[in-house]
């Protein structure tokens, strides 16, 4: 990130999110997810009214979160492919976009335990987009081969799979992922980094294009930092009120 | 015959070795219950999730009552790991079996009808699956192709425990949209629920608040008791107690700290309400 005064870096990575949510209809957000949730609820606000509005379910807490029939409804929901975009994160993540959530060493007394797999063995699966966000970019989360397979990349011919990893958002690049190659392809580099960056810091090969694009700032788009300052985090500060009060200086409604 | 029990009545009824269902923190999680467990000095506990253990979870292990647990993972949420499940499963003093959050609502859906086992997509190819002896895979007799579709076999909890707004004097509780713990009740063998308020009135003749409760034929006792999520909240009831949940999650880090937060928290409220 550059010291641009202007925006904070969890605003940058909000709008870096939600470019990628543009042709989504129904967005989910599992736990602890208050950046896509933030990039989510901004798009939602900004197509109102419109018929592509977007349907955006927040799983993290009562608010914004539609769901009546107890915690299966959303994996129901999701099964029948009524929910087109997800967001997962993980411990380690390799180039094949296998995920690890449970930690590393050897499985089953790992040398370090992390929380769980949640719902991400079946969400990766049954959910056509897939974003996997996680900020730290790092050789040790950017790893040749997971320790701990929470969710596979990709899966064997005849195996049901209408769902898996679109994009990688981290704090030095987006990468996008190449279903028939099983890689990722960088699209492109956050302001203030290098492609050199990106490659010490990543684990596995992944390709390159000739042109390297630089991430957008968010001020191409002053009017969306002035929603998110606004509304958008009034909003989140209901799921999030940490996270609000942390990026945006918003206080605990009560 | 009253279904109203006292809370340590209830904490007696759940047997050494039983395998005992719990709910998320993000539901009714009956954590007055579980001190009453930890004081009664249950132990061999087989934990089942529905579908993510948190706080509850790890003060049975902490004070080792737990031989086994499944979840689809272990978590303190925004305040961080679970530091007596992570120890835990580091060192191996528990034994973990790991699964996804609808794994765990499909086999209580099918105990809840019933059946031996369901079908769920997903799962096929990760390790989450491949270190399940018990989960099987099976070419989908439906499908010309004969695709691979994962079969869970059903789980029947021995027991079911949660906390509860509101019940009436017949058993019957109110839940709400946490239907989650619904499920939970019809799937298990047994239902205890501590409750925030017993009231009068049948539940069952008001056409609005029957549609989410739970009615009487699955629970065998509710116990009254008041801010029974404490530290943890009920929603439109009160608020969780964050600033107690830290204070756990930091003592809780140590074996020793984890022993002076019990004496303090847990084995000294019996003595307050012996009183």
């Amino acid at each position: 990130m550059t010291d641009n005064p202007t925006y904070n870096p969890d605003e940058f990575l909000i709008c870096a999110v939600a470019r990628l949510l543009a042709d989504s209809r129904h967005v989910a957000i599992g736990m602890a997810s208050p950046v896509a949730g933030s990039a989510a609820l901004m798009l939602r606000e900004e197509a109102k009214g419109s018929p592509d509005a977007l349907r955006v379910s927040m799983i993290g807490g009562d608010a914004n979160n539609p769901f009546t029939d107890g915690g299966r409804e959303l994996f129901d929901c999701a099964g029948q492919g009524r929910i087109d975009t997800f967001f997962l994160g993980g411990v380690q993540i390799d180039g094949q976009a296998n995920i690890n959530l449970v930690g590393t060493g050897d499985y089953p007394n790992m040398d370090r335990r992390f929380p769980g797999t949640f719902g991400a063995a079946y969400m990766y699966f049954v959910i056509p987009r897939v974003i996997l966000f996680r900020p730290e970019h790092s050789k040790r989360v950017f790893v040749p081969k997971v320790d701990f397979i929470s969710a596979p990349g990709t899966s064997e011919e005849g195996v049901y799979r209408p769902g898996g990893p679109y994009a990688l958002v981290t704090e030095l690049c987006v990468m996008m992922f190449d279903k028939e190659k099983k890689r990722f392809r960088l699209a492109s580099v956050n302001p203030g980094h290098t492609i050199e960056e990106v490659q010490d810091n990543t684990g596995f090969d992944f390709d390159i294009p000739e042109a390297i694009k630089t991430t957008p700032e968010p001020e191409p788009e002053p009017e969306r930092l002035e929603l998110l300052r606004t509304n958008i985090s009034l909003e989140i500060a209901k799921t999030y009120p940490d996270f609000a009060k942390r990026v945006f200086g918003v206080e605990q409604a009560a | 015959m009253s279904p109203l029990i006292s809370l340590d009545n209830l904490a007696e009824q759940v047997p050494d070795g039983a395998l005992v269902v719990l709910p998320p923190d993000y539901s009714y999680v009956p954590m007055a219950a579980v001190r009453a467990l930890v004081r009664r000095g249950v132990k061999d506990l087989h934990l089942l999730f529905a579908p993510l253990g948190g706080m509850s979870a790890d003060i049975l292990i902490g004070a080792g009552c737990v031989k086994t647990i499944e979840a689809a993972a272990v978590t303190l949420g925004e305040v961080g790991i679970a530091p007596r499940f992570t120890e835990a499963v580091q060192t191996g003093s528990i034994i973990i079996k790991d699964s996804t959050c609808p794994a765990i609502h499909t086999a209580l859906q099918a105990a809840e009808k019933g059946v031996p086992f369901m079908p769920l997509r997903g799962l096929i190819g990760s390790d989450v699956m491949n270190n399940r002896a018990d989960w099987k895979v099976a070419d989908d007799p439906f499908d010309a192709s004969g695709g691979p579709i994962a079969l869970l076999p059903a789980i029947q909890p021995d027991v079911a425990i949660f906390h509860a707004p509101l019940a009436d004097q017949f058993g019957n509780v109110w839940l709400g949209k946490r239907r989650e713990l619904i499920t939970m009740a019809h799937a298990s063998k047994q239902t205890f629920v501590t409750i925030e308020k017993v009231q009068k009135k049948n539940l069952l003749d008001d056409e609005v608040m029957a549609a989410g409760t739970l009615t009487s034929m699955y629970v065998g006792g509710i116990a009254e008791v008041e801010h029974g999520c404490w530290p943890l909240g009920l929603a439109g009831h009160y608020e969780p107690d964050i600033k107690s949940v830290i204070d756990y999650a930091r003592q809780a880090k140590t074996k020793e700290g984890f022993a002076a937060w019990l004496q303090n928290n847990v084995i000294t409220e019996q003595k307050r309400a012996a009183q």
